[in-house]
Parts: structure tokens; sequence; C-alpha cells
């Protein structure tokens, strides 16, 4: 095994993640505006907002389902219990013995098993969740008929709510575990760049300087 | 043609040509001697008007409500203002449309007593007095005033307008802009911020304008209120016999072209027009009464009765807070409405409903209506709360012999007791004996002081903890924190989560420090 510099996040990757990032902070800054948490921002405001935010979203997502299976990146999502131990306990306390990191990151498996099984909550969950809700919410005026249906919302309302709690810490645990294992902006940084040091077999090695030139740097460089 | 002062009146606009001329009309060429001569003048061209006006409200003061078969309306009705029209004609029939409602000798029957001119004069010059002998304590209330020139106001007929109309509707209650807080005088000439539809710059609205009638039958009730209209502008070319916004702006009246406009539309089956666009009412320098107390009247000074006037209202006018003849008065001028689930129909407590003292305050009227009741909509109200008698042993309101020329009426002897007892037995009510104060509360829809878009309540004055719909609960709101387990289990969550996170950066601070010692 070899250990060399690889880009692991494409351009779009990228673009998808951090577009998504923001659109998620808008998202929840004024949906807590409109559930009535806080009042930094107007009402209306938040509600023009977080409409247009999540429209926003819902073309961005349109685009990275299509990545996804064209590109067959959603393999990287799938499930295993290999080493789900490993990286259990080393973040129960491996870490805090100053243990390095069990989880090596390949080309083909950019996430560890924790990692990918905590993503793979998260979009298939999580993130329909507060769609459904969202979208029922957006819609209420065409479903609920007058007098009827404010239930109905309650129950759509109160779902969203928790589905967007539940959304802000991932949030917080995503961002925290950032500094667990190595260094923050370290952790950061592929997501800026696109490369990670990554093993790779001589023969990935091999095809990646032949066949994808850009995405792997020179040895030392 | 106002009943205390008689201040001049600049009518409004007419409402275009009329196709007859009546100045040219001999039948109208006078003289005249009296209301009646006149009425017999327009009845002689105008042959079916009589019936019609005598089959209205405006004639009969009679209202049975269709849903609720209660016998409503100004002859049987009490209120908590002045209380009771019935026995008190002579002064309160000035607002009778007809001459001469005194007592129960009137004839219903007969179309010379219609006046036609309260309500078709368009000089301003015509004025009503009260029909009969108030006592001395009330002498001073009317003015002098010069005769009415019969044919000039007789030649000078036309559809009514904001005037006609506010003659009496600006003044119930007792005086300008009392009962409503939606209607008062400074609707004659308004201005665009006050009334967006009835601007004297702009649409100038009459009354009719909305108030659309057919055979002198008006659209627009508040017994029975279209609380939610989901007609429409009716079909093309065919107008639709209500009063409603939608009758006009149809039942999504914003544009659909923005976000904003759909979710505005999206409000529209829960959420009157009014309590959007009408953000306060008496808005036109004219105060409104919200608090009467009945249990001070009586106060005598050198055994007179007196007034105080303790408040002075927008357009700077005096108004009087004290009246031995009434009680105490509170005013407020530029309020934000109350906001209750209405569904248009009106319960009344009339003279012959029991009540139980103990549920003070008593609703002279009430109405139902909840966030799942389709026919339900949010409308902003007036309410009026009031100290009044009631009869303290049948536990029903009463009927107050207030005015006359004579020994029983209140306004004169100061007694309740008598004027009670007087009030009820003259019209065939029990009466205990014992009369006791009552606290009782009345509502009234806003409707009218429709505010241009732009002063329309933003989002934010409902949406919001503490915002004006607070007081209404059991349905989902956004904006209210109307979720409160759910927000505390979730800030709960985070909260904790940031506790861990915090310990954890703690421990592993520990743990490095005690690695690098070792």
């Amino acid at each position: 095994m070899i250990t060399r510099s690889v880009r692991i996040f494409s351009r779009f990757e990228r673009f998808w993640h951090w577009s998504q990032m923001a659109l998620i902070a808008t998202l929840a800054f004024t949906g807590f505006a409109i559930h009535g948490l806080h009042r930094l921002v107007h009402f209306d405001a938040a509600v023009y907002l977080h409409t247009g935010a999540a429209l926003g979203l819902v073309v961005l997502w349109l685009f990275a389902i299509f990545w996804h299976l064209t590109t067959g990146t959603w393999r990287h999502y799938l499930p295993t219990s290999k080493g789900l131990w490993r990286i259990a306990r080393y973040y129960a306390w491996g870490n805090l013995r100053g243990e390095p990191h069990p989880y090596r990151k390949a080309w083909r498996r950019k996430h560890n098993p924790l990692q990918a099984l905590a993503y793979l909550v998260l979009k298939l969950f999580l993130f329909p969740l507060i769609w459904v809700t969202g979208i029922a919410y957006l819609t209420y005026d065409l479903w609920a008929g007058a007098g009827a249906g404010n239930g109905t919302l309650t129950l759509v309302a109160v779902l969203h709510t928790a589905a967007a709690f539940a959304i802000v810490l991932f949030v917080m645990l995503h961002v925290y575990l950032l500094t667990v294992g190595g260094h923050f902006l370290g952790h950061v940084a592929p997501m800026v760049t696109g490369f990670e040091e990554v093993e790779l077999t001589p023969a990935e090695a091999a095809y990646l300087e032949e066949s994808e030139g850009g995405a792997i740097r020179s040895e030392g460089g | 043609m106002h009943f205390r002062l008689n201040p001049r009146t600049v009518p409004t606009e007419s409402r275009g040509p009329s196709t007859a001329d009546h100045s040219r009309f001999e039948e109208l060429q006078g003289p005249f001697a009296s209301g009646p001569e006149v009425t017999r003048a327009c009845l002689s061209c105008h042959n079916e008007a009589g019936h019609q006006v005598m089959k209205t409200l405006h004639w009969t003061w009679e209202y049975t409500n269709p849903e609720t078969g209660q016998k409503l309306g100004k002859k049987t009705l009490v209120n908590n203002f002045c209380t009771n029209a019935r026995g008190n004609e002579g002064m309160c029939a000035q607002c009778h449309a007809g001459y001469g409602w005194k007592d129960e000798s009137f004839d219903f029957g007969n179309a010379d007593n219609i006046d036609c001119l309260v309500c078709h004069d368009r000089t301003g010059t015509y004025y009503r007095m009260p029909n009969s002998r108030g006592n001395d304590a009330c002498a001073i209330m009317f003015d002098d005033k010069g005769p009415i020139d019969w044919p000039a106001v007789a030649q000078s007929v036309g559809l009514p307008g904001r005037e006609n109309c506010g003659s009496c509707h600006f003044y119930g209650g007792g005086g300008d802009g009392v009962k409503h807080g939606d209607l008062d005088s400074s609707l004659v000439h308004a201005d665009r911020s006050l009334d967006v539809h009835m601007d004297d710059e702009g649409a100038d609205f009459a009354c009719t304008v909305c108030h659309v009638s057919t055979e002198h039958q008006l659209a627009g009730s508040r017994y029975q209120m279209h609380a939610r209209d989901t007609g429409g502008t009716g079909r093309p070319g065919l107008r639709r016999g209500v009063a409603t916004c939608e009758s006009c702006h149809g039942d999504a009246p914003h544009p659909m072209d923005s976000l904003q406009g759909m979710k505005l539309n999206g409000h529209v089956d829960r959420v009157a027009c009014q309590t959007c666009h009408i953000p306060a009412i008496a808005r036109g320098g004219v105060a409104t009464l919200v608090d009467w107390d009945w249990r001070t009247a009586g106060r005598l000074r050198n055994g007179e009765g007196y007034k105080e006037h303790d408040y002075i209202q927008g357009n700077g006018e005096e108004r009087a807070t004290y009246k031995s003849i009434k009680g105490d008065f509170t005013y407020t001028e530029n309020r934000a409405p109350d906001y209750a689930w209405f569904d248009g129909q009106m319960r009344y407590t009339t003279i012959d409903t029991h009540f139980d003292p103990a549920d003070q305050p008593i609703p002279i009227n009430s109405f139902s209506g909840a966030p799942d009741d389709p026919a339900a909509r949010i409308w902003p109200f007036k309410r009026v709360d009031t100290f009044q008698p009631y009869d303290k042993g049948n536990n029903t309101l009463v009927y107050m012999h207030l005015w006359g020329d004579d020994k029983d009426a209140y306004w004169g002897n100061y007694d309740f007791g008598r004027a009670i007892a007087a009030g009820m037995r003259s019209n065939g009510k029990p009466y205990s004996g014992e009369y006791g104060f009552i606290e009782t509360e009345s509502w009234w829809p806003i409707t009218h002081m429709v505010a241009p878009a732009e002063d329309a309540l933003g989002c934010g004055e409902c949406h919001a903890r503490e915002g004006r719909l607070a007081s209404l609960t059991g349905f989902y709101m956004p904006g209210r924190g109307d979720t409160p387990t759910l927000d505390r289990i979730g800030l709960l969550a985070l909260a904790l989560a940031a506790l861990g996170m915090a310990g954890h950066v703690l421990l592993r601070l520990l743990v490095a420090r005690r690695r690098r010692g070792s």
C-alpha cells in the first residue's frame, strides 16, 4: 500500500457540500424564527427566505441525487459492519489516549464505517422526514380544507421541528468530530481543496496516474 | 343632521347624474308643513316605495333570526349603552325611519309616517328631533335649529350619501362613534388612510356601494353576518346581494404572482379580511366608548344633574366622561381591536333570558366559532364593558324608563328603582322590585375604516409570541412557539450535546496533560 494525495471530493461534491451547508444554516435560522424560537429576523422575511432556501435545496438535491446515481458515488454510503466496532471504540476512548485514527481513507471508500452509517441515517430518515413535512407545510393551503387540517398541521409542524432539532444536533456533532483525531482545519481542508492523503494499492495509483492525471498529486508534490 | 349639536353637514358627492331632476317636479314645489306631507308627495310617484320600506328593519325595528329563532331588533333588545329603546321611543326613535313614534300608538301601517328625507335628503340641512319631550334634565341637549326648508330638501333628494346613513349609524350608543368604533362622523369626509374606500379624494364610496339594496332592503346585517363568504364575486354581471369584501374582491384577493400573495390568499379561509386590513379602530379623531358604568349615575350638584368633560379626542373635541343621567364613560381611540373566532351567528341575552349573576360578565351578544369550524374566521371586534342595572330577583336584564316628561323617567328623577319598575310594567315584563348592577359585555364586529393595503397588518403582528392573536388558542400557528414541550426537549437535547462536547474537550485536555506529564 502506498499513501498518496488524491482528489477524493470532486468539484461538484464540494460545491454540493458547502452550498448545502449554507442553505441548511439559512433554513435552520429562519425556520426557528418562523416557529417562534427567536425574533432575530422578521416573520415574513423568515418565511420568504425559508421557502426560497428550501426550493434552492430541492434543486441542489435533484442534481446531487443524479450525481450520486450516475457516478456510483452512492456506494460510499453503503453500510458495513466491518471495522465499525473499532471506530466506535476509538471515538469512545482511543482518541483520548492519543491513539491514531484506526481508519485510513480509501479511494473507493472515503468515509469510515461509523461516518457512513451516520450519513446514511441522515439521508434515509432525517432528510426525508424534514422534506416530506416541509413540503406538506408549504402546501398546507392546498390540502387542508377550511377548518379541517389544523390537527394535521400541528403534527406536520411538530415532526418538521423535531427533525430540525435532530439535524442541528447532527451538525453540532459533525463539526465537533472534526476536532477529534487530528486538527480541525486538517479535516476541513479536503472538502475545500478536494485532496486528501489516501492509501492506494499500486494498481489504483497506477490507474489514477495513467487515466485521471489531475486527480492524484505526484509523489512528494 | 346630528341629533345633539346639529352642526352643519357638508353632503358627500352625489353618485352620478340622475335621470330625473326632482327640483322640477310640480309635486315637490310645496308648500309643505311637515315631513308626512313630503312623504305623500314622494309616494305619489314612487308608489311601491312605501310598501317596500315598511318591510325593512329600518321601519319595523324587528328581526327574527331564522337560525336561532330569537326575536331581535331595536324594538326588543337590551344593549349595554342606554340599555333599551323600548319604552323610550320618544328619544330613541329619532333614528327610526319614520315620523312620530313616541309610544305604542304609533301606526306602523301608515306609509305617510315614513321619513324618506332622512335617507334621501342631499342638502345636508335636514335634521330630526326627539318625538316627545323629555324632562328638563335633557332640555339642554338640543340646540335651537331653524325650521326645515321642506321644498328645498324635498327637491334635493338623491341616493343616500354617507352623511345620510351616518346621521344615525355614526351616532349609535348615544353619541358620535360611541357604539361601533369603526363608524363615526369622521367617515363623512374620510381621507385615504382612514378608509381607502370612502376617501373623499379617492373612491368616495357611499355606504350603499357595499350595502347594496333591492326594494329598500339593504345587504349587511350584524345579527347574521357572512363571517366567511365563499361566493366570491359571483357570476359576471350578476350582483350578489351581500355586503362582503369578497363580493367585490373575490375569495383570492391578493395577487398570486408572488409567494407573499399566495401566502396571504392562504389566510382567506381562516382570517377575515378585516382582521389585517383594519389595524386599529376609531382612527378618525373621534373616540369610541369601551366602558360604561351606570353605577355612578345620579350624582347631583345643587340638586341638578351635571357633566364632566375629561377627555379630548383626536379632532380636538371634548367628550363627556361623566353624565349624571348615564354614569361614567371610558373612551379609546386608534386602538387594536379584540379578535375572536366568529361564525356570523349572533345570540343575544334578551329581556326574557334568565342568567346566573355568577357568570358575569353577561354577554349581551355572543357567538360561536372555532378553528375547526369551516364557517368561522378570525374577526376583529370592539368590546364594550358595562355595569348596568338588572333585576336582582329574577336575574334578567331590565327595560328602564329613561325618557319622558314624567315623574317615572330616570332622566329627571335619577331613581333607578322607579325607572325600572315603570319600564318593566309598561312593557308587560315581570319585575321582582329589587335591582342591582351587573357587568355585561357586548361585541361589535369591525368592518369599516379599512386602511390602505400598505397599512395592513404585517405578518409579525400576529405571528409572534404575545402577538395580536395570543388569546386565541387551541390551534397551531407559526411564530407563537405553539409547541412548548417539543421546544423544551429540542433545546435541552442541543444543550446536553453542547455540554457533552465541552466535557469531552475537558477530558481530552486532562488526558493529554497527564500523558505529557508521564
